[in-house]
């Protein structure tokens, strides 16, 4: 009896339909998000992420539906970020059908939110989302707004440590000098935020070879989320697991069923 | 999905989910009378499955945030997981008890938990138990009162054959 690490894949949609964009600014359109949460279900997929990048608020009434419609036909955890920015915005998505909720910006603007949702919906809900990257700060890390192009003047470390401490559930670490790369997970920052976190910790951002997956995970990682490997057929799920559990990695290999 | 406690008395299943602080959740279930409901169907022999928090309010209190009260048809506690990385969330394998019939069929499966309290034993029932820093009670089938820690409803197709299982005694 051995928790599984976690492979996760993350849709980014705007407007209802999946984009992913190499460090995040030519977006490359890669199909329709219930199409391909199907298929992801099927092939052995763990988690699902949606990230709502939708400019306008009548674009994230179609991200209710996505939802919806998902979670109608897909039987794993979903979760869903981009554009949180209330207790309401919480409210509505558990209600369209995801099963926890990611807040990036907005809790950084107004970190009272984390406690807000937590009371209001338990930490198990409440993924906090950290778009960091290297920098002078004290951790050797800082938090970015805007898709890694603004710094928050943040620490990674010391706000993790705050949010955590306000009811987050989970920590969503991605790298954005690795997001896009394929050059590897960062592992250092891995490294450093498992030492001061117990959450479970999901690794994001610059996943190319299998060989890098298993790294985030020597490094401390408890979930390992990709994109572009996965949209692009780099790699297939089934593969990955394959990998993990031939190194000695506990994996879900998939319902026999 | 009701909270009309006589719908909810009489239904041929019913589901208890849980979500959030057992507190909360004890004090909704209260409001609509759902610790009593509970409890007839218990005697009057009609099929009750409890998810998640929705298993943790029927044993007899909770550390959670304080010691709270639960229901009480099962009369050991719940604790807080001793585990280095909590919540105790993704996909685990479980030692079902023998005789399961929540189990029947999916006994080698892996099934998605999202939580940091759980009982970690039952005086009466069979008990299905997980592992996660410690052991502790992932399913109990008492009679006519199931109740399982994780989220068959996110387990994929092996959640799907439990709930069909429980599905079949109704």
């Amino acid at each position: 009896m051995t928790l599984s690490t976690r492979i996760i894949a993350c849709l980014d949609v705007d407007n209802g339909r999946v984009v992913k964009g190499v460090n995040f600014t030519d977006l490359v359109d890669a199909g329709d998000p219930v199409e391909m949460a199907k298929l992801y279900d099927s092939e052995g997929i763990d988690e699902l992420t949606f990230l709502d990048i939708s400019a306008s608020v009548s674009n994230r009434e179609t991200t209710y539906d996505v939802v919806g419609r998902t979670a109608d036909q897909v039987f794993i955890p979903l979760t869903v970020g981009g554009g949180v920015r209330s207790v309401d915005d919480v409210d509505r998505l558990l209600r369209a059908g995801a099963d926890k909720v990611s807040i990036n910006t907005a809790a950084i603007a107004r970190p009272e939110l984390i406690s807000e949702i937590s009371e209001r919906f338990g930490n198990q809900v409440l993924v906090l989302s950290v778009d960091a990257r290297r920098a002078r700060t004290p951790s050797g890390f800082e938090v970015t707004t805007h898709g890694g192009r603004t710094s928050a003047g943040l620490d990674a470390l010391s706000w993790i440590e705050d949010a955590t401490s306000r009811g987050v559930g989970e920590i969503l670490l991605n790298s954005m000098d690795a997001d896009g790369t394929r050059a590897g997970y960062d592992i250092g920052m891995i490294t450093r935020i498992r030492e001061v976190s117990s959450l479970p910790l999901i690794a994001s951002g610059g996943a190319g070879s299998l060989e890098d997956f298993a790294a985030a995970i020597e490094a401390g990682a408890d979930a390992l989320l990709a994109a572009s490997v996965f949209h692009f057929g780099i790699h297939r799920i089934q593969d990955v697991k394959k990998y993990l559990s031939e190194h000695g990695y506990s994996v879900h290999t998939g319902s026999s069923l | 999905m009701t909270s009309d406690p006589q719908v909810a008395r009489e239904a041929a299943g019913l589901v208890v989910p849980g979500v959030g602080a057992f507190s909360a959740c004890m004090e909704g279930l209260k409001k609509v009378g759902a610790p009593a409901v509970i409890a007839d169907r218990f005697r009057d022999n009609r099929p009750t499955l409890g998810i998640c928090v929705g298993m943790q309010v029927l044993f007899a209190d909770s550390d959670e945030n304080g010691i709270h009260q639960g229901i009480g048809m099962w009369k050991t506690s719940v604790r807080k997981l001793q585990s280095p990385i909590l919540p105790h969330m993704g996909w685990n394998t479980i030692e079902p008890s023998h005789n399961s019939i929540l189990f029947d069929g999916v006994e080698g499966e892996s099934f998605y938990f999202v939580h940091s309290y759980a009982a970690r034993e039952t005086h009466v029932g069979n008990a299905t138990y997980a592992l996660h820093g410690e052991k502790f009670l992932a399913a109990v089938e008492n009679g006519p009162l199931s109740a399982t820690q994780f989220h068959p409803e996110k387990s994929g197709r092996a959640g799907l054959a439990l709930i069909k299982n429980w599905s079949k005694s109704l």
